[in-house]
């Protein structure tokens, strides 16, 4: 039999049968819309918490106090140690070839009060250089002011949620709030941002970084953020910093480097298992499309048991007729897939117009997978009914006896 | 047509049965019904199989179509021994040598008169430019032209038939078995399709009707009668034949 007279064939009987087919197109159009929307709302997830880690940029180094040994899973974002990262330490690196910027962090949380209004606060101490870093800009005022790193100096700027909760639409620069036991006065609030790195860049206060050593008592920075000149010459300040850190810690570099590709990598790594989770989930709904397609073709071979027989009367071999059973189920399985891949696409698409910041869409391999999974398992569970159509007698099939 | 032919038998003998034997198992009963069978069949000839209901005449339809297999005995179709054929290969045979005509038509519901008559030409992969030519000739010698683009359920039973006799035909076949091919049929319409099996079998086809119908099996050249399994009777146009054969 030829292809397109196979295909034509097969045509035929999906259009003579529309409400079966359509039933069939149906529900594997749902299992591979299942496998490329859910993908699809993965990738977005997983490039929206990409693109937050992003914002750290490519060319700086975040140093944590303890050294963490373990290689592979997550990088230490927290670091316990018994040996601090100190200022002098801070302004050390800041002078090594490469290096444009130092930013030192100590972060605490205190409640912060203003004419009878109190509210639980994030506390960075920091530099002039964290802006740069982090790329923050100021809506009103100025930043932190370029300073001595052991300069304590009264003054904070607040993010924009801060603002709203103590001063609501009332002008907050030059006003003095109190933090803890310390009073600051307010030099900058911070242009809207959204949250990185775990930290709400709205609802934060940063002060300078001698201040927060006073304000939380504590003279350990808490990290680093230091930035190279260019991406290239990463590494390259990577080593210095730990040679230099080595000879100040006494020959033991109780540090930690990491770089934003390390985590990149790692948070990389558990969404791509977690999408293969949900992808595997949404496979399950194809494989009871394959059932389905299986009793249907159980069907189908019953109801034509006697065309079978004709068939085979007229010179039909075995392997005819299971060609013919196979490709029907083949046929109607990439007929389903198209139809669910156009649906997930307007699905996706209607994700797209309504949550602007996050990019849905499915990436290529969940497609295929899609497709091949809907082909595989036509095949699969149309192979039995196929076969059992082409071992009929034709005598009894063309009476109508399945046997 | 086939290579196989023995230069020596043709025109001699199309089909010969020997000992042919073929017994299925009713429940723990075998029942015969093909019991010792000997025939021969001589190319362009017009043979009616009768006999009463269980006397084994479908079986003997069915064994010669290709469709069963004898449990023993040989058959040697054109000089082939087709009781060593493959199931392919029997498939084969059937679509270049046999054509069935069945008393329910067998034509299939979703395609048209043409379609169906068209059908044994797409399943041996023919030309659809080639297989056009071939269904128009047929669909004019049986008068069907008007009802091509027809389907089955909007023909009579007259026209069915017709189609099927089509189908049946359309490659070319040497040899035609016909299952009660008036049996569903008006008086009238079962006239009209004997005589279009008639016609083809002038112009030289092979044609064996298995009937109920006695004045139908009378039509024939040849009639062949059978009870429980055996060929009791083998009359050539009147003539009582020798009944060695199927008693050997």
């Amino acid at each position: 039999m030829r292809s397109a007279d196979l295909l034509r064939f097969n045509l035929q009987l999906l259009l003579r049968h529309r409400f079966r087919s359509l039933m069939i197109l149906l529900a594997l159009a749902i299992g591979v819309a299942a496998v490329n929307l859910l993908t699809g709302l993965g990738e977005g997830a997983r490039a929206y918490v990409l693109n937050q880690f992003s914002l750290l940029g490519n060319k700086t180094l975040i140093m944590l106090p303890g050294k963490k040994e373990t290689s592979g899973g997550l990088p230490p974002l927290t670091g316990e140690s018994p040996r601090d990262i100190t200022l002098n330490d801070a302004t050390a690196i800041s002078r090594l070839p490469g290096v444009t910027a130092v930013a030192p962090l100590l972060v605490g949380i205190a409640e912060v009060r203003f004419a009878g209004r109190q509210r639980e606060v994030v506390i960075a101490g920091t530099s002039s250089d964290y802006f740069s870093i982090r790329q923050l800009n100021v809506q009103q005022g100025q930043p932190l002011p370029a300073m001595a790193l052991d300069t304590a100096s009264p003054v904070a700027v607040i993010g924009s949620t801060v603002k709203r909760e103590l001063f609501g639409n009332a002008p907050a620069l030059g006003q003095w709030l109190k933090a803890g036991d310390r009073r600051f006065r307010i030099i900058g609030i911070l242009s809207s941002k959204g949250q990185a790195m775990g930290m709400d860049m709205n609802d934060l206060m940063l002060i300078p970084v001698a201040s927060a050593q006073v304000l939380f008592n504590q003279p350990g920075l808490f990290r680093l953020l230091i930035e190279s000149n260019n991406s290239d010459s990463l590494p390259a300040v990577k080593q210095r910093v730990e040679l230099l850190m080595q000879r100040r810690q006494n020959g033991v570099a109780d540090i930690t480097l990491i770089s934003q590709d390390a985590i990149l990598s790692a948070f990389g790594n558990i969404l791509t298992t977690l999408n293969l989770a949900i992808s595997g989930i949404a496979a399950i709904s194809l494989l009871v499309a394959g059932i389905l397609i299986m009793n249907v073709t159980l069907i189908s071979v019953s109801q034509r048991t006697a065309e079978i027989g004709l068939l085979k009367a007229i010179g039909a071999a075995d392997s005819d007729i299971q060609t013919l059973f196979l490709s029907e189920a083949l046929l109607m399985a990439l007929l389903g897939a198209i139809a669910g891949m156009l649906l997930s696409e307007l699905g996706l698409l209607a994700m797209r117009l309504r949550f602007s910041d996050l990019a849905f869409h499915t990436p290529w391999w969940a497609r295929l997978l899609a497709l091949s999974i809907a082909l595989a398992t036509s095949l699969l569970f149309a192979w039995g009914p196929a076969r059992r159509a082409a071992r009929m007698s034709p005598i009894s099939a063309l009476q109508g006896k399945v046997n | 047509m086939r290579a196989q032919l023995s230069p020596l038998r043709k025109q001699q003998t199309m089909i010969k049965l020997s000992q042919l034997c073929r017994t299925f198992m009713l429940g723990d009963q075998a029942v015969h019904a093909l019991n010792n069978i000997n025939l021969n069949i001589s190319p362009g000839d017009y043979i009616s199989v009768m006999g009463p209901s269980g006397s084994g005449k479908s079986t003997l339809l069915n064994v010669l179509g290709l469709l069963d297999v004898p449990d023993s005995g040989h058959y040697l179709l054109q000089g082939t021994d087709t009781t060593l054929l493959s199931e392919t290969e029997r498939a084969r045979y059937r679509r270049e040598h046999i054509g069935f005509v069945f008393q329910s038509y067998h034509l299939v519901p979703r395609l048209t008169a043409r379609e169906n008559i068209e059908l044994p030409l797409v399943l041996a992969g023919i030309a659809p430019h080639d297989r056009q030519k071939k269904v128009a000739a047929i669909l004019a010698q049986l008068g069907l032209t008007e009802r091509a683009g027809h389907l089955p359920n909007q023909l009579s039973g007259g026209q069915r038939q017709r189609v099927a006799i089509g189908r049946a035909i359309v490659m070319q076949p040497r040899l035609l078995l016909a299952d009660e091919p008036t049996g569903n049929l008006d008086t009238q319409s079962g006239l009209d399709v004997v005589a279009i099996l008639e016609q083809l079998n002038q112009q030289g086809i092979t044609l064996l009707v298995v009937t109920h119908d006695n004045a139908l099996g009378q039509r024939a050249r040849r009639r062949i009668r059978m009870v429980d399994g055996r060929i009791v009777a083998d009359e050539l146009a009147g003539i009582i034949a020798s009944e060695a054969d199927s008693h050997a």
